[in-house]
């Protein structure tokens, strides 16, 4: 990867607008995501983080502005092979073991056996592959589906809230296998209505009533709000920028 | 395709009751109606052959458009559509694993209906089997496009007697077509199973395939094909 590529950011979007059922449900966003890189999409339930994700992804209709994904416009079938996806419902057979959902998501991806067993043991159900999905717990069918996603590997992994109902340890496990994705060069964009989750994050999109509230680091946000807790540098956020309207642009930063 | 064909049938696997009763039931339906009319044998003569095409077609119908409706409940449609794969590919991979299940079927049924049951078959159980995985297709297509109309299991299951119902009421099953007054004839004329029917009536009936029995199964492929077309276009990527 040539320098220039590497500071290419991932995902550019702007001015991003979609309307569900005739109702505005994001009102223009702008941001950009690095690549090798956690991004945390954080905000309330209903404020619109899945829209978002599904726009990256591209599966989501009524869209306007622009997003693209690694340069190309989101929905380009040349990215199908470069995103993972991992929807907030698991997204995986019931019917099927675990080792037969991943295999039948690895021959769609053209990933070898090998990747099989890597991404089993990433998300640390090697020892269930042979049990059928509908018999595991909530937990454990949220790791089939993001072992699913992890196949290829692809470049930008779309999280959407991978940890709701995880034990605390299978937590810190996922992000720090986030991180280490990172690390490798993969960039994560990873939704969370957990705040306390904000800090694995290298940076945050607050996101609140369809609207970005902040787009900073978590040191930033600490630093501007004047609080250590992100839950409560949120909470001031909100504050300050309510009722009047939030401010739109490239420049989302507000009067310390 | 394979990988999708050979997935559906392990979901198939992992559910042995549903695969006995595709197996059993048309077997144990053929039989009564075999000792139904018992006293009349030229009738199960007459009804015997078209329903070894019918049971494909309302089977893989019904199977096809609640395992379409789980796939876009459940968030795997959505996700398939997200991954390199195909629209086609996904569709060609149901059409094999269902279409192998109905030859399965179908086999069974036709042993026990030309065997025990004594069913008289001039043209032969090949042509049979062909007709019968033919009118499982076309079950398959029908069950594919309209599960996109169907936002629950429930509404999947009702469109069977909707829309499959009447088609078996006027195909030629119960009556003849030619004795039916003019406008059930022509509505008959119109739908698919009619053709599948007269098909299977026609290997019924007569040692060598004839011209219009290849162009009666003709016209049900080519009623599966553009059944699958609609289907394949409500596979949407982008939705709401």
């Amino acid at each position: 990867m040539t320098a220039d590529l590497a500071a290419q950011a991932a995902l550019t979007v702007r001015g991003l607008r979609v309307r569900r059922g005739g109702r505005p449900v994001l009102h223009g966003l702008d941001f950009t995501v690095p690549r090798g890189s956690v991004t945390g999409l954080l905000g309330p339930s209903g404020s619109g983080k899945t829209t978002v994700m599904r726009c990256v992804v591209g599966v989501q209709a009524n869209v306007s502005g622009t997003v693209r994904v690694l340069g190309i416009p989101a929905g380009t079938p040349a990215l199908r092979r470069r995103i993972g996806y991992v929807t907030q419902a698991p997204s995986v057979y019931g019917d099927l073991t675990v080792g037969d959902n991943v295999r039948y998501f690895a021959a769609l991806r053209g990933s070898g056996a090998a990747a099989v067993g890597t991404v089993l043991g990433d998300v640390g159900l090697t020892d269930r592959s042979g049990s059928l999905v509908r018999n595991l717990s909530g937990g454990q069918q949220a790791r089939v589906s993001l072992a699913c996603a992890l196949l290829g590997p692809p470049e930008v992994l779309v999280l959407d809230e991978p940890t709701v109902g995880l034990d605390p340890v299978l937590r810190r496990d996922l992000w720090a296998l986030f991180g280490e994705l990172a690390g490798r060069g993969t960039t994560l964009l990873v939704s969370s209505h957990v705040m306390d989750e904000a800090g694995h994050c290298e940076r945050l999109l607050l996101l609140r009533s369809g609207r970005l509230v902040a787009d900073d680091t978590p040191g930033v946000l600490r630093q501007r709000t004047g609080t250590e807790d992100l839950a409560e540098a949120f909470l001031r956020l909100v504050e300050r920028t309510d009722p009047s309207p939030v401010v739109t642009g490239t420049d989302h930063r507000w009067e310390a | 395709m394979l990988a999708t064909a050979w997935r559906v049938l392990r979901q198939l696997g992992h559910d042995p009751r549903t695969v006995v009763m595709l197996m059993v039931a048309p077997c144990v339906l053929l039989t009564l109606f075999r000792y139904v009319f018992d006293a009349s044998p030229q009738v199960f003569d007459r009804v015997g052959l078209p329903m070894l095409g019918i049971f494909p077609l309302i089977v893989m119908f019904l199977v096809t458009s609640v395992a379409m409706v789980r796939e876009r409940t459940s968030g795997t449609l959505e996700r398939l559509l997200t991954t390199p794969m195909g629209k086609l590919d996904l569709l060609a991979g149901y059409a094999l694993a269902f279409g192998a299940v109905a030859l399965v079927q179908a086999s069974v049924a036709s042993a026990v209906a030309l065997g025990p049951l004594g069913l008289d078959v001039a043209g032969g159980v090949g042509t049979v089997l062909v007709l019968a995985v033919i009118n499982a297709l076309l079950g398959m297509a029908l069950g594919l496009f309209l599960s996109a109309f169907a936002t629950t299991e429930f509404q999947a299951v009702q469109f069977m007697p909707a829309f499959l119902l009447p088609q078996v009421l006027l195909c030629g099953l119960l009556t003849p077509r030619d004795q039916m007054v003019g406008w059930l004839h022509g509505i008959s004329d119109v739908m698919p199973l009619s053709y599948a029917v007269d098909a299977l009536n026609g290997a019924g009936s007569s040692a060598t395939v004839s011209g219009e029995m290849v162009r009666n199964g003709l016209i049900v492929a080519g009623c599966a094909l553009l059944a699958l077309a609609a289907g394949a276009a409500t596979l949407r990527r982008r939705s709401g």
